[in-house]
C-alpha cells in the first residue's frame, strides 16, 4: 500500500490549469525527488498537498494513509501526518517562535505537554539544526534570514515528526554551507519509515539528501522517472 | 437624530426598556433646570449645569473627525429618564441563541451571561451578597465607589472642588452637552496612601449598571493612593440611544497611580448598511497634578458605528507618568478615530504610546495624537508607536501624529509600521495543525500583544478572543 497516491490530478489557479493529470505514489521510507523547470508546477503540486485554497482541483484523486486528502482542511492533514516545508516562510509578528512551536506541537498531537517537557524536546531539536536559544524567544521569522527561515521550517518537522514532508524548494535561497546544515537536519531528523517528496529546482541538494526516485515534472505532468542518476543527467543537460 | 438611526431594534433578545419617567424630546435650559431639580441638586450643581448649557448652544456640531456622521437633531432627544430595568427571563432558554453562542466564544461564564441578560440567578451565584461583600470591603478600606448622583449627595465638596477641573465645561461640543444633562456615572475617590484592596473591575463585573447615554465618571487618587478602574465588557451591548457622548475625568496627587481600562464593544450598526450603531464620542481626560504621579489608560475599542476619542493625560506634577495602551478594531461599515493627547507641563514627566489598528472590510481606523511638550518641561520623554494591520483591500487605516516641542532637553521617539493580516499566513498556521479561528487568534493577538499585557487578568483573555471573532467572518 502507498502512504500517499496521486492519481490523474489536474488543478488550476484563477482558471489557469497548472496540473494537467499527474500521477505519483510514494510509499513508506521513501525519498521522491520532484524536479523540473520554473512554472512546471512543482510549487502547485506542494500546495495543493498542503491544502492552499487558491487552487481548485478540477479532476483527480489523493489518498493519504487510506483517507482522500482532498476532502480534508489544511490543518486536518497536518494532524494526519502531511508537513509542508514552505519556500517562504511566513513571518507572525509579536508571536514568539516558541509559543507557535508550542501551539502547534499542542494542535497536531492533541495531548499537552508540560512546559518543561516541551521546552527539553525544543533545546534538543534546535541543537541538531545549530539553532542558536534565542530564536525560540524572536518573533516567527521576524527577521530571519534565508537560511535561518529554512532550518526553522525543517525544526518544525523534527518536532512534529510527520509521515510524509514535502520540501518545497528548500534549497533556494540558501549557501553551501546553510544547505549542508538543513540537508543533515533532514536525514537525521526524519525516522526511518517516514518519507519525503523533495521538491528542487537544482540537483545539488540531491548530493546530500539522496533519493529513491527522480521524477522531472513538466507542462503539469510527470514526464520522466528514475533513480538518483536521473538527476545528474538533468544537471548536465538540462530539462530540455 | 434622524428617524433611520433611532430605529435600533433589539434584535439579540434585549427588550425595549420600559420607560417610567421619561422626560419629553427637546432641549432647553428648562430641561437643564428639571434635571437638576428632578435629581435634588445643589445649586453649585445646577449653575454648573446651565453654564455649560450656555457654552454648548453657543457651539457648533464639530465633524472634523476622519469619518462621517450626519448632523445630530439635538431636540429630538430625551434627556431624562428613570433608571431603566430589563424584564426578567426565567432561563437562558429564553435568550437569543446567537447571543448565547458569542458569550460561548467569548469564554464569558455561565453565571455572568445570566447576569449580562437578565435572568434570575440561582443560590449557588448570589450576585446580590457578593457584591455586598465587596461594597465593605471598599469601605473598610475607605474606598468610596458609588454613582456620581449619590456622590453628589453624600460627598457634595469633593463634587463642587473637582468636577470639570479637568474637562473643563466648554472643552468642546459634546462634553460641554454631557456637562448640562449628564444623567449618572461613577464616582471614585481613594484616600491617601490607599491601594484599593481589588480591581474595581471585579467589582463592576458583579454590579454593572445600565450605561446612560450622557455617563459621567470623576475619579480621585490621592497622594500615594492607587486603583484600578475597568468599565465596559467584552459582551456585546445595545441600547436605543444612538449618541453616548461621555466624559471621563481623573485625577492623580502625588505618587498616586490611576489604572483605567475600557473594553468597549457596542452595536456597531448593521455590517453592510452602518445603520443603527452607536455613536461613541467621549472626552477622557486625566490630570498627574502631583509629583510623580501616573495615570495609564488601556482601551479595546471593538465596536460602535464611530468611535472617537483620545483619552488623554495632563502631565503636570515633576517627574509624573502618563500611558496609553490602544486597540482599535473597526470591521463592516465602522469608523474610528482615536488616539491620545500627552501634555507635557512638570520636569522630567514621561509618556508611552502604544496604539494597533486593526481594519477589515470596509471600515476605517485612524489614529490621531499629540504629544506637546512645554518650554518649562526639561527633559521630558515620550515614546511613541503605531501599529496598523489591514485585512483585506477596502479598509483604510491613517495615522495623524502631532509633536510640539518647547524645549531642546526632551527626547522623543516616533515608531509605525503597517502590515497585512493575509490569507498566506494563515494558510501557514493551519498546515501547522491550527484551525483558521485559532490562526488569526495567534496573529491578532501577537500585533496586539502590549496592549493586552496591560488589561486587567481576566479581562485580557476574553479581550483576545473578543478581537479573533471580530475578524473571523473578514478574513477570504
Amino acid at each position: 500500500m502507498y502512504l500517499i497516491e496521486i492519481k490523474n490530478l489536474h488543478a488550476s489557479i484563477d482558471g489557469k490549469p497548472i496540473l494537467k493529470g499527474l500521477n505519483l505514489q510514494v510509499r513508506k521510507g521513501e525519498i521522491h525527488a520532484i524536479m523540473g523547470p520554473n512554472g512546471a508546477g512543482k510549487s502547485t503540486l506542494a500546495k495543493i498537498l498542503a491544502g492552499h485554497p487558491a487552487y481548485t482541483v478540477t479532476e483527480g484523486e489523493i489518498w493519504f494513509k487510506g483517507q482522500d486528502l482532498l476532502s480534508l482542511q489544511p490543518e486536518e492533514r497536518a494532524a494526519l501526518g502531511l508537513f509542508m516545508s514552505f519556500q517562504y516562510p511566513l513571518e507572525i509578528a509579536g508571536v514568539t517562535n516558541r509559543h507557535f512551536l508550542k501551539t502547534a506541537f499542542t494542535a497536531l498531537r492533541k495531548t499537552k505537554i508540560s512546559e518543561a517537557d516541551f521546552d527539553t524536546l525544543l533545546a534538543e531539536k534546535m541543537a541538531l539544526m545549530e539553532m542558536r536559544a534565542e530564536f525560540g524567544d524572536r518573533s516567527v521569522n521576524e527577521g530571519f534570514s534565508g537560511g535561518e527561515k529554512k532550518r526553522n521550517e525543517i525544526l518544525q518537522m523534527a518536532l512534529f515528526d510527520p509521515d510524509l514532508a514535502i520540501l518545497d524548494e528548500t534549497d533556494s535561497g540558501l549557501d553551501i554551507d546553510a544547505m549542508k546544515v538543513v540537508a543533515s537536519g533532514v536525514n537525521r531528523l526524519r525516522r526511518p519509515d517516514s518519507s519525503l517528496l523533495v521538491i528542487t529546482h537544482y540537483q545539488r541538494l540531491l548530493d546530500y539528501i539522496r533519493p529513491d526516485f527522480v521524477h522531472v515534472l513538466f507542462d503539469g505532468r510527470i514526464q520522466r522517472t528514475g533513480d538518483a542518476t536521473l538527476a545528474l543527467e538533468l544537471e548536465a543537460k538540462g530539462y530540455a | 437624530m434622524t428617524a433611520e438611526f433611532t430605529a435600533t431594534d433589539y434584535k439579540y433578545g434585549f427588550v425595549t426598556p420600559i420607560d417610567s419617567d421619561v422626560f419629553p424630546k427637546g432641549l432647553t435650559e428648562e430641561t437643564v433646570r428639571a434635571i437638576s431639580a428632578k435629581k435634588e441638586e445643589p445649586a453649585f450643581l445646577l449653575e454648573f449645569r446651565l453654564k455649560a448649557f450656555r457654552k454648548w448652544k453657543e457651539m457648533v456640531e464639530p465633524h472634523w473627525l476622519n469619518a462621517h456622521y450626519p448632523a445630530i437633531d439635538y431636540q429630538n432627544i430625551s434627556y431624562y429618564s428613570e433608571p431603566k430595568s430589563k424584564p426578567r427571563l426565567e432561563s437562558l432558554d429564553e435568550v437569543d441563541p446567537e447571543l448565547l453562542k458569542t458569550f460561548e466564544k467569548l469564554g464569558i461564564p455561565l453565571d455572568e451571561q445570566k447576569r449580562l441578560t437578565n435572568v434570575a440567578v440561582d443560590v449557588v451565584f448570589d450576585s446580590v451578597s457578593l457584591g455586598t461583600t465587596f461594597r465593605k470591603k471598599l469601605e473598610e478600606a475607605g474606598v468610596v465607589l458609588c454613582s456620581i448622583s449619590e456622590a453628589v449627595k453624600k460627598y457634595p465638596d469633593l463634587i463642587e472642588k473637582y468636577l470639570g477641573t479637568v474637562v473643563p465645561i466648554g472643552d468642546n461640543f459634546f462634553a460641554a452637552l454631557n456637562s448640562a444633562v449628564f444623567s449618572d456615572g461613577s464616582f471614585v475617590y481613594i484616600p491617601k496612601g490607599v491601594r484599593s484592596p481589588m480591581e474595581l473591575s471585579t467589582y463592576f463585573r458583579i454590579n454593572e449598571k445600565e450605561t446612560g447615554q450622557f455617563e459621567r465618571t470623576l475619579i480621585i487618587a490621592e497622594a500615594g493612593s492607587y486603583v484600578s478602574y475597568l468599565e465596559g465588557c467584552t459582551a456585546p451591548a445595545f441600547d436605543t440611544n444612538q449618541l453616548h457622548a461621555a466624559v471621563v475625568e481623573l485625577i492623580a496627587e502625588e505618587c498616586a497611580e490611576i489604572k483605567y481600562s475600557t473594553v468597549q464593544n457596542w452595536y456597531a450598526g448593521d455590517p453592510k448598511t452602518g445603520k443603527g450603531g452607536i455613536f461613541n464620542f467621549v472626552t477622557k481626560r486625566g490630570l498627574c497634578s502631583g509629583y510623580k504621579s501616573k495615570i495609564s489608560w488601556t482601551q479595546v475599542e471593538a465596536g460602535a458605528a464611530i468611535t472617537w476619542k483620545y483619552p488623554s493625560c495632563i502631565l503636570r506634577g515633576d517627574e509624573s507618568v502618563g500611558e496609553f495602551y490602544s486597540v482599535a478594531l473597526t470591521n463592516g461599515k465602522m469608523q474610528a478615530d482615536t488616539g491620545t493627547k500627552m501634555i507635557h507641563v512638570g520636569k522630567g514627566t514621561r509618556s508611552v504610546i502604544v496604539s494597533k489598528g486593526i481594519s477589515a472590510d470596509e471600515s476605517h481606523n485612524t489614529y490621531r495624537g499629540l504629544v506637546k511638550v512645554v518650554p518649562k518641561a526639561a527633559g521630558a520623554r515620550n515614546y511613541t508607536q503605531c501599529d496598523s494591520m489591514l485585512v483585506g483591500n477596502r479598509c483604510s487605516a491613517n495615522t495623524f501624529p502631532k509633536i510640539e516641542v518647547g524645549n531642546s532637553s526632551s527626547q522623543l521617539e516616533h515608531e509605525a509600521s503597517t502590515s497585512k493580516l493575509n490569507e498566506e499566513q494563515i494558510f501557514y498556521l493551519q498546515t501547522r495543525g491550527l484551525s483558521k479561528e485559532e490562526a488569526i487568534q495567534l496573529i491578532v493577538n501577537g500585533f496586539c500583544k502590549e496592549v493586552i499585557a496591560e488589561l486587567p487578568l481576566e479581562f485580557a483573555v476574553e479581550a483576545q478572543k473578543l478581537l479573533a471573532l471580530k475578524l473571523e467572518h473578514s478574513v477570504g
